[in-house]
């Protein structure tokens, strides 16, 4: 199979190249270069604007801010079905990948219909007499859209890597006298941490680059680094700025990928 | 503490599920806006059938999604095969560019491909979303069939071989029964992700050409026709008994088969 290989890897390396490699130089090219072709640092600068920079930062808080409600939601919720007998792995998978037959903006915009002030959750809450909940076209709304579209690529990487951590450890550190939460801190959440890392991967990345949650669910006033840049190439047409800008941004998704490969070098915490 | 954790579990669900019940109400709105409920209705689901737009962008979608599926498929069955016969250090690096676009952020994969477009004077359309959805449904391919092919004992090919048997033969016989299921998987993936692409779409499409998502971000400031909900809903509902039906009635045995030798691997 070994000498048949070498050329069986031809059509997919020229596909890579010519599609994954050569376009992410022309980001590059765009990024780095001025509307004459020449040389230039200004579009990468341009992220120090007081403009710019505000949108990145609140990017930056708002998916970080998102992640971090993810896994806290998504680490029990793993464990809780971890634990459940489900015969079958299959079926947990396939309800956190059902909705994603349901189109991603209509269901996001099935969060305005709900998050309305005269919506579905206040006409419950005014029922209830409760206050009432004033989040829509505001950050927050935006971080509930976040958390509500990647939650499941939080769960699904943790919930396969506690189904993998063998029960005979856990049993074992138990039988050694550590209490349950000893076991947990000591023993599960260790072994999880691929998952996790994985998890964070997933979520942080789309978080901090998305330009449509933003759009929905903030009203069209709150900017987000991706609003910026997709305007940048739709509107505005200045590529170079909008090039510029992005490879600011994959700074923070290579930082994002080299920890996420340190952390799970087999790909152990894979979704699938 | 286990009533606590049923009512956790039902939480996300209702959070999870919510929209989606909500957007199924909305496709019996007599009214036409999203806002108010003007009472029960069918009527969307028949205007549906004449609203040529929404047809036309829905064979747009799974045209794309079939087709993109389909070859994705066949390229990274075949770079999968030759990933695992690669040396390391070579397999390592293309891997790892194979893992770009699905780690990277969509947004820059859209501009990228969008960049290398326009300057090759390629003129936006069909074309050019179909290279995209094929480029980043490979690695959902290559990755679902890699640890498949990590499982096979090399030396049944060898034998198949010996035995007389072609290349292409022994790999039909021998080779591709048992990554299949990796295969059918990685199609399935790929298919989900480019029907429900946006974003790489949004930038690569082009005026003139729309899928359903790129047609529904447009219409979000106009406010979205019903009939899109009622299709939404049709789509939903047909996946899920698909999806019931697959997963639940013939092969319960062969899905325990699969748990044993997902334990025996750790």
């Amino acid at each position: 199979m070994n000498s048949k290989s070498k050329y069986l890897s031809t059509p997919y390396i020229f596909w890579a190249v010519s599609f994954i490699l050569i376009p992410l130089c022309m980001i590059f090219y765009y990024g780095l270069t001025d509307k004459t072709g020449a040389f230039t640092l200004e579009n990468i600068s341009a992220m120090l604007t007081a403009e710019h920079s505000k949108a990145l930062l609140l990017s930056l808080g708002l998916s970080l801010l998102s992640t971090m409600i993810c896994l806290l939601l998504a680490y029990p919720l793993a464990m809780i079905l971890n634990g459940m007998q489900v015969s079958q792995h299959s079926f947990i998978v396939f309800i956190f990948i059902l909705p994603m037959w349901m189109n991603f903006l209509l269901r996001t915009l099935a969060w305005q219909t709900l998050l309305e002030k005269t919506g579905v959750i206040n006409s419950v809450l005014s029922f209830l007499h409760l206050p009432a909940l004033n989040i829509i076209n505001t950050p927050s709304a935006i971080v509930l859209g976040m958390v509500y579209n990647f939650l499941p690529f939080m769960v699904l990487p943790i919930y396969n890597v506690l189904g993998k951590i063998d029960t005979n450890v856990v049993n074992a550190a138990r039988d050694l006298g550590a209490n349950g939460v000893q076991t947990f801190w000591k023993v599960i959440l260790p072994l999880s941490l691929p998952g996790v890392i994985s998890g964070i991967t997933m979520v942080f990345v789309p978080a901090l680059t998305t330009f449509v949650i933003s759009n929905l669910l903030g009203g069209s006033k709150i900017l987000l680094i991706g609003n910026v840049i997709e305007q940048e190439f739709t509107q505005a047409s200045n590529w170079h700025l909008g090039s510029g800008l992005s490879i600011v941004l994959m700074l923070f998704i290579i930082v994002n990928m080299a920890l996420s490969a340190i952390f799970d070098k087999d790909g152990e915490g894979s979704m699938l | 503490m286990k009533l606590l954790k049923r009512i956790y579990i039902i939480l996300i669900f209702i959070f999870l599920y919510a929209p989606i019940v909500t957007l199924m109400v909305l496709s019996f709105n007599a009214s036409k806006t999203r806002a108010k409920w003007g009472g029960f209705t069918g009527k969307w689901y028949f205007s549906l059938l004449d609203d040529s737009i929404i047809l036309q962008a829905l064979q747009n979608t799974l045209l794309l999604a079939l087709l993109s599926a389909l070859i994705a498929t066949i390229i990274g069955t075949v770079a999968a095969i030759s990933l695992t016969g690669m040396k390391k250090r070579g397999r390592t690096l293309l891997l790892g560019i194979t893992n770009i676009p699905m780690l990277n952020a969509e947004i820059v994969t859209g501009i990228s491909l969008m960049l290398l477009f326009i300057t090759l004077k390629m003129r936006l359309g069909f074309t050019t979303v179909l290279l995209s959805h094929i480029t980043f449904n490979i690695p959902y391919v290559i990755l679902s069939i890699m640890p498949r092919l990590k499982q096979l004992n090399p030396n049944t090919y060898e034998a198949a071989l010996d035995l007389g048997a072609s290349p292409l033969y022994a790999f039909f016989k021998v080779i591709f029964p048992d990554i299949l299921p990796g295969v059918c998987s990685g199609f399935l993936m790929a298919f989900t992700m480019s029907l429900d692409d946006f974003i790489i779409t949004h930038f690569t499409k082009g005026p003139g050409f729309d899928t359903l998502s790129t047609k529904i971000y447009t219409e979000v400031r106009k406010g979205i026709k019903p009939e899109m909900y009622a299709l939404s809903t049709l789509i939903f509902i047909t996946v899920l008994i698909l999806l019931i039906l697959v997963n639940f009635l013939p092969n319960s045995k062969n899905q325990a088969g699969e748990k044993k030798s997902r334990k025996n691997q750790a």
